[in-house]
């Protein structure tokens, strides 16, 4: 008996060692308190998710609330101080940043991209053709060396961040048919295409998984290395918002996201880190 | 003096409810006015939703909440009908009152649930027997709408069955009507009015929901010329539209989509006082 408490005492130091050290960027949380309320974007929430469950883990004072609604709704939420942090998905207008006195923390470049059901035969698309479906101009999948299908289109609500992004880099501005579903987030996004076998539709690169096929556009694929290194131009970057000056907590959450940590958890979820 | 301050607090009480309700008029229009100049009101009255080229109408939006909203008590009435019928006295009475417990239970169930599950069960099945378009549509709302609404038809109607007088009923006994006989021929034209107050009622629920309509109708913002489009109710439009730049116009018309669903509701609500004042009439 007596054999085994030395190692196990060592196991326990090792054990607790390690806990000290992960907590290294955590440390700025210690003896803080208070809540974080966070809203907007749904791109963010995986990444906000992961770095809330550590942080009150860490610190049972801390208390953090995560929500979606898209980039609109962060933006204004975040302006009219109902909550500390308003997630964008697109980069924040002028107007929005004079109005709320907005300070703007960008930690991520993700890319939107097209997706399609994994029944369908096609892989790949010009961007020209993205746009004609999405106008409404091409109908049938026959069109675009598929089989005889009618498109069904999906698109995403008007406060959505992803949908500004698409519609502003991929349609290059163009009309969006009056013919398309919306559907309100990018996971609502996802299950739609997923289920439908004739769909088409648009979600963030770092919602990609292996429910979905992401088809090359212009010959490029939609890889979060080729948004990084400029052949994949559908990129956005994912914003957290701030009214004003933020107060020493969120302050704190602000620069763990951006801390080599944070950063573990954005490239999990397939985004790509910037400072 | 215990009864004047009960008094008292009822009548406040009564004054609070009907005063809530006028206010949220009195916002709506507030909130709509400025939109009231000649050319953005022709604007938003108009049958194009566009945003991105200026066109904010919401009448497509209007026509898909009524016509959705019509055929869902359209398929509701004789299901709703051949229910009560059942409960009233036409089924065994230990299954009538299971079937009256589980209706009233149904009267619970959030319709994000009845959304939700359809999402994964009813549309991929419209979208496969039928094989045209995604699915989310009008044909996949109304069913589920109808559900929807049945427990309130099914309760109303029931109601009215039960009020009808014992005179009524021994008589059609006495001149040898069979049960279904004395449904058809005497029970239902006497509550003509209560069943009419019944669909309007499941009307004014069918209209006013807006989670079964979000997340089967589709949503395109286009007007309904087969049950096979995908449309968006007024409903839906103001849940979409919420989380938009507060300055824009799309934004304002919100509140004349507001305006016009509270203008409904402000004619079935006339509706159903109407019929039943009739029925009161008609009763003495």
């Amino acid at each position: 008996m007596r054999r085994f408490v030395f190692p196990v005492f060592l196991i326990i130091i090792f054990i607790s060692m390690s806990a000290a050290l992960q907590a290294g960027e955590l440390d700025r949380f210690k003896g803080m308190s208070g809540t974080i309320n966070i809203a907007g974007g749904t791109a963010h929430i995986p990444v906000m998710k992961d770095a809330a469950k550590n942080i009150m883990t860490y610190n049972k004072n801390i208390k953090i609330t995560i929500a979606g609604g898209g980039s609109g709704v962060g933006i204004k939420k975040v302006g009219e101080g109902l909550v500390d942090i308003g997630n964008s998905g697109r980069k924040p207008k002028d107007t929005e940043i004079s109005k709320y006195g907005l300070k703007l923390y960008p930690w991520a470049l993700d890319g939107v991209a097209v997706v399609m059901n994994k029944k369908n035969t096609v892989n790949s698309l010009t961007g020209k053709q993205v746009r004609d479906i999405y106008a409404g101009t091409i109908k049938n999948w026959k069109e675009v060396s598929g089989k005889d299908k009618t498109i069904n289109l999906y698109t995403r609500d008007a406060a959505s961040g992803t949908r500004a992004v698409f519609w502003k880099k991929m349609l290059k501005k163009g009309d969006i048919s009056s013919h398309a579903n919306v559907v309100p987030s990018n996971g609502a996004m996802k299950v739609s295409v997923a289920n439908d076998p004739n769909a088409v539709g648009y979600i963030s690169i770092g919602h990609i998984d292996d429910s979905v096929n992401a088809p090359a556009v212009d010959g490029v694929k939609p890889t979060q290395e080729n948004a990084l290194n400029g052949k994949y131009k559908v990129v956005r970057k994912l914003y957290s918002n701030t009214r004003g000056e933020p107060k020493p907590l969120v302050k704190a959450f602000l620069d763990y996201i951006m801390s080599p940590e944070g950063e573990k958890f954005i490239k999990k979820r397939n985004y790509i880190p910037i400072k | 003096m215990k009864e004047k301050i009960i008094e008292k607090w009822l009548i406040i009480s009564g004054l609070f409810t009907v005063s809530l309700s006028a206010l949220i008029f009195l916002f709506l229009i507030y909130f709509s006015l400025p939109l009231l100049n000649p050319a953005v009101l022709k604007n938003i009255l108009s049958l194009q939703w566009d945003p991105v080229h200026g066109k904010y109408g919401i009448m497509a939006m209007g026509l898909a909440s009524i016509v959705l909203a019509v055929s869902a008590v359209l398929l509701a009435l004789p299901i709703g009908l051949g229910i009560s019928c059942l409960l009233a006295g036409l089924a065994p009475r230990k299954i009538a009152r299971v079937g009256h417990t589980v209706i009233s239970f149904m009267t619970s169930i959030p319709t994000v649930i009845y959304g939700f599950v359809s999402v994964f069960l009813l549309v991929p099945f419209i979208r496969n027997i039928f094989q045209k378009g995604s699915g989310f549509c009008l044909l996949s709302a109304v069913p589920v709408l109808s559900i929807l609404i049945l427990p309130t038809i099914v309760l109303l109607i029931s109601d009215s069955f039960k009020n009808v007088p014992r005179t009524h009923k021994e008589s059609a006994r006495a001149l040898g009507f069979t049960p279904v006989q004395e449904f058809i021929h005497v029970i239902i034209p006497s509550c003509k009015y209560g069943i009419m107050n019944a669909l309007i009622l499941g009307f004014g629920r069918a209209v006013g929901d807006t989670m079964i309509a979000l997340m089967l109708a589709g949503n395109a913002p286009q007007i309904p010329n087969s049950f096979f489009n995908s449309v968006r109710t007024l409903t839906a439009q103001i849940a979409l539209v919420l989380a938009s730049d507060t300055q824009s116009l799309a934004f304002k018309s919100i509140f004349t989509s507001g305006l016009i669903l509270f203008i409904i509701m402000l004619f079935v609500s006339i509706g159903s006082y109407i019929v039943l004042y009739k029925r009161d009439v008609k009763n003495e």
